[in-house]
């Protein structure tokens, strides 16, 4: 009898869910997490699509991997394909071939496959343009951040590793390139080209090796560490936009069960779909066309996957410089594009987040995520990577380029290659103006009112431009900006004459914070707020009488806690009252 | 609820500090609860109903899909092509599978969120956030545990042992990297920059064309002419080694011009009658090249569109190529066939570290 009193939960969940908390004491996690709330924005569903994509790439690839043979092994080709009948070709393409046309179904899983593989990069990108250009790195979420980096670095990993097993024309054609560019290191290059070729290239070893990576060691990590990311979002619950009712220290959205469960759950089956569609309807890598590889061919026109057009164009681009030092080679002209810048831009990446709080002083927990146009030097930091990464992705097309759009190539070769050293530090400065312009417009916004546009005469002859207090979500977004000051100057030598044995680092230090935040538009006291929204509804009051039977219809516009409108918007509390 | 703590302090220090000190909400937030409007299937049971009817109905379309797809799995022959407009010619089990298992899974996806938008409740709830920060007593457990495991073990007391065990860690990784040595099981007295240095080129070595593997006469290659060529026996040694390596780097192209229009080659007399022997493998990164313009003797790489003038030793006129493309210097032999007369000077393909001690 006493047994549903003490187990509430046998009553909705049965008698599994009593046998399972019975063994695991599982009713405490869920009792605590099935309300869990996160909140909600659309650009939170980009790093969903990363995630969802990358269970459609699991699921596709184990179905891949029944059928995929990765050996070297030369063969005959008899299969249904008609151009490559008696052509000999490695294992691993002839089985590529007949995934494509003999499996049933083979050829839609080997695109969703592809497919779901570009959007899992292209996902990664956004979402973490996303989390960068929000602050949403800042205290508490750096080492999440660093793991983002990470998992950015092993989905290209496995794209490329990926990309190259079919042994197609196109893809042995990117391997002979890694090969290069594996000589291309200093001291140990030749060695480790050999070694990761099993010998001389293209050997017969480098495909079981690619297998390897790509199928257990790579998506090993990427899932473990995709745990780690979850976790931490699960733990220091998610960022929110600023809003209404939304603060630092509360999280404002909609519980884990129901609403977010079924939108999540939805939207995977959304991702998963488009995926399907796509794989069905848009054909990718037809590796039939390219033939198989040979290290004596090359087609015209090769374009590798999306996501390493920079580093193709980083190759293009790069001068031919080589020194030969006592005797030995150095090939900059290889090693720069290849090896060097990538490694700037992923240390770069992953050490962002301390060098901004080390700069700008910042030690807060931040979970209101930040307008961009308030952090208009990390934004245009941000943008001017972006224009860069750009450049090198354009000149990793120069060709296709220059010969679809009738332009000289070495025109364009050379116009990529100024505009990758000045385009950049124009558009950081063009952005970080468009931000201060947009703070100054905020601020105008806060200690004014809207500009209606409408000019009134008073019954006295005076006139005025009506200017209209901003509405609820507006105010709220607006004024959650924050402002620090810079760092203060450090003194060389105290009063006593003591020397400031820090003095260097710190006057960095505050040179970086004064590069961070000099500029920063100072965001009204709350007096000033209260004080400009009053004015703006006084002077939008003068106006009302003229016109509020024109308005009776529309909705309401809440003005904040200024003038409570006797339209503003039910509260929560109200519209659950008054559904019970 | 709707209190307002400024957001920073007057020399910045209140506010930059840890959590303690920090203003509890930053934000202005004056609507102290959170404005909601009704939906029409909040007000209007119709709509309910309606909202209702359309989820169920996308989740039994899904049903319907899976069906198809099934039917379309073992009825559509796998080879049968079909055109469809815009797509061109596709595979008709392919299109039919995917657009079938696509429409069965982004239905259920449909109508999860129509069902958490329309009938669920729309109401945003409110959850407090609490300091990643421990709580004090945790942090004080957490350092009294740690003295205690110190204490316990003497890992500060016991000088020795510590240090050792930290030795003993930092050599541990050595033998995981070394075993990888193996990777390439080197045949004795092979190492890589002599194997990169050679190739099957030898002296009197006759040059067949790729694909037919029959030797050339000056007398087949016309003026402006390309072709691709290899050394005699390519297939066997392919056979025998069972791998492309010796077709990777022996590659050449073979190109006739105007003996006049030949400035300068990398060897005295390395041409036969206009013939030139280039390497096919770019110097930058190793793509094969065979992008040859007749008129200016350009050789283009398609990958990097590095750029070499054959008429004058193949030297880089654009692009990021730092070595000129290697020649190989050719004659007849008694028959008249062309031949290599040595191996390539310098090592093809791109450079590496011991290159030029090659």
């Amino acid at each position: 009898m006493s047994t549903t009193m003490d187990h509430p939960v046998e009553q909705v969940g049965g008698v599994t869910a009593k046998y399972v908390d019975e063994r695991l004491g599982s009713n405490k996690f869920l009792g605590r997490n099935l309300g869990k709330v996160f909140p909600d924005h659309w650009s939170f569903m980009l790093g969903e699509i990363a995630l969802y994509s990358f269970i459609v790439v699991l699921l596709t690839g184990t179905f891949l991997t029944l059928f995929y043979n990765p050996s070297m092994v030369e063969v005959v080709y008899n299969g249904s394909y008609v151009p490559l009948k008696g052509v000999q070709m490695s294992e691993a393409y002839a089985s590529s071939l007949d995934i494509s046309f003999e499996v049933r179904g083979g050829l839609l899983i080997r695109q969703m496959h592809h497919w779901s593989a570009l959007i899992f990069v292209a996902a990664i990108a956004v979402h973490m343009f996303r989390v960068f250009f929000t602050g949403a790195f800042r205290k508490p979420r750096e080492f999440n951040w660093l793991v983002g980096v990470g998992l950015t670095a092993l989905a290209l990993g496995a794209g490329f590793t990926g990309y190259s097993l079919p042994d197609d024309l196109l893809s042995g054609t990117g391997l002979q390139i890694i090969r290069g560019i594996l000589q291309s290191i200093p001291l140990i290059g030749t060695w480790a080209a050999f070694l990761v070729f099993g010998g001389e290239f293209p050997g017969t070893e480098i495909i079981p090796r690619l297998y390897a990576a790509h199928i257990l060691l790579i998506p090993g990590i990427i899932l473990a560490l995709i745990t780690v990311h979850l976790m931490m979002v699960w733990t220091q619950k998610h960022t929110q936009f600023p809003g209404p009712g939304r603060t630092n220290t509360n999280v404002v959205g909609y519980p884990l069960l129901p609403v977010y469960m079924a939108k999540a759950g939805g939207f995977f089956f959304i991702v998963f779909g488009i995926i399907a569609l796509i794989g069905g309807l848009v054909t990718v890598n037809p590796i039939w066309i390219f033939g198989p590889y040979t290290p004596d061919q090359v087609s015209a026109g090769t374009q590798p996957d999306w996501y390493i057009g920079w580093l193709d164009g980083a190759l293009r681009l790069m001068p031919n410089w080589e020194s030969v030092i006592a005797g030995f080679t150095i090939s900059w002209n290889v090693l720069i594009p290849s090896v060097i810048i990538p490694g700037i831009l992923f240390t770069g990446l992953a050490l962002y987040p301390f060098l901004e709080a080390w700069a700008t002083g910042d030690k807060r927990e931040h979970n209101l995520l930040e307008r961009p146009r308030n952090a208009p030097v990390r934004t245009g930091i941000g943008v001017a990577a972006i224009v860069f990464y750009g450049i090198l992705w354009i000149g990793g097309g120069n060709d296709v380029i220059a010969a679809a759009f009738d332009l000289s190539f070495n025109v364009l070769a050379w116009s990529l290659r100024i505009g990758l050293i000045v385009l950049p530090p124009i558009a950081f400065l063009v952005t970080k103006r468009i931000c201060l312009g947009l703070q100054r417009k905020d601020r105008e916004k806060l200690v004014h009112g809207y500009e209606s546009g409408r000019v009134l005469r008073l019954p006295h002859g005076e006139f005025i431009e009506v200017h209209q207090p901003l509405n609820y979500k507006e105010l709220a977004i607006i004024s959650a900006k924050e402002d620090l000051p810079v760092l203060p100057a450090p003194v060389k030598s105290d009063a006593d004459g003591v020397r400031n044995p820090n003095y260097r680092v710190d006057q960095l230090r505050h040179k970086l914070s004064s590069f961070f935040l000099r500029d920063n538009i100072e965001r009204p006291t709350d007096a000033e707020i209260e004080a400009g929204q009053a004015h703006a509804a006084h002077s939008a009051g003068l106006e009302a009488p003229l016109h509020e039977y024109e308005e009776l219809d529309q909705d309401p516009v809440g003005h904040g806690g200024v003038l409570h409108h006797p339209g503003m918007p039910m509260t929560n509390q109200e519209q659950v009252d008054q559904r019970q | 609820m709707n209190e307002i703590i400024p957001g920073s302090g007057a020399n910045g220090e209140a506010a930059r500090d840890g959590h303690s000190s920090a203003p509890a909400k930053l934000g202005y937030s004056p609507v102290a609860e959170i404005p909601h409007r009704l939906r029409v299937t909040d007000t209007d049971p119709k709509a309910a109903r309606r909202a209702e009817r359309q989820v169920a109905g996308m989740f039994t379309l899904s049903m319907v899909f899976v069906i198809l797809s099934v039917i379309a799995y073992v009825l559509i022959d796998k080879y049968t092509v079909v055109y469809i407009p815009v797509l061109g010619d596709v595979g008709a089990s392919n299109v039919v599978l995917g657009f079938t298992f696509g429409m069965a899974v982004l239905l259920i996806g449909a109508g999860a969120i129509q069902w958490a938008k329309k009938l669920m409740p729309d109401v945003e709830v409110v959850q407090e956030r609490h300091d990643m920060v421990s709580e004090k007593e945790d942090d004080n457990l957490a350092a009294a545990n740690y003295e205690r495991g110190k204490e316990e073990s003497g890992f500060a007391r016991y000088k020795m042992i510590r240090r050792s065990l930290i030795g003993a860690m930092v050599l541990l990784p050595i033998p995981i990297i070394v075993v990888l040595r193996d990777l390439w099981i080197t045949p004795p007295g092979e190492n890589p920059t002599e194997i990169l240095s050679t190739t099957m080129w030898t002296k009197g070595k006759r040059i067949v064309s790729d694909g037919t593997y029959m030797p050339i006469r000056p007398e087949d290659l016309p003026i402006g002419g390309l072709v691709s060529a290899l050394p005699e026996g390519i297939l066997e040694v392919q056979e025998e080694e069972h791998n492309l390596n010796a077709r990777g780097k022996a590659a050449i192209i073979l190109v006739r011009m105007d003996p006049e229009q030949i400035r300068s080659q990398q060897g005295e007399g390395w041409d036969y009658n206009g013939i030139l022997a280039y390497s096919k493998i770019c110097t930058h990164v190793g793509c094969p090249i065979a992008l040859y313009e007749q008129r200016t003797h350009h050789l283009l790489c398609p990958c990097h569109q590095s750029t070499f003038d054959l008429a004058d030793s193949g030297t880089v006129i654009y692009g990021p190529a730092a070595r000129d493309m290697p020649q190989l210097p050719i004659s007849v032999d008694e028959e008249g066939y062309l031949i290599a007369t040595q191996d390539f000077a310098v090592p093809v393909g791109p450079s590496f570290w011991e290159r030029d001690k090659a």
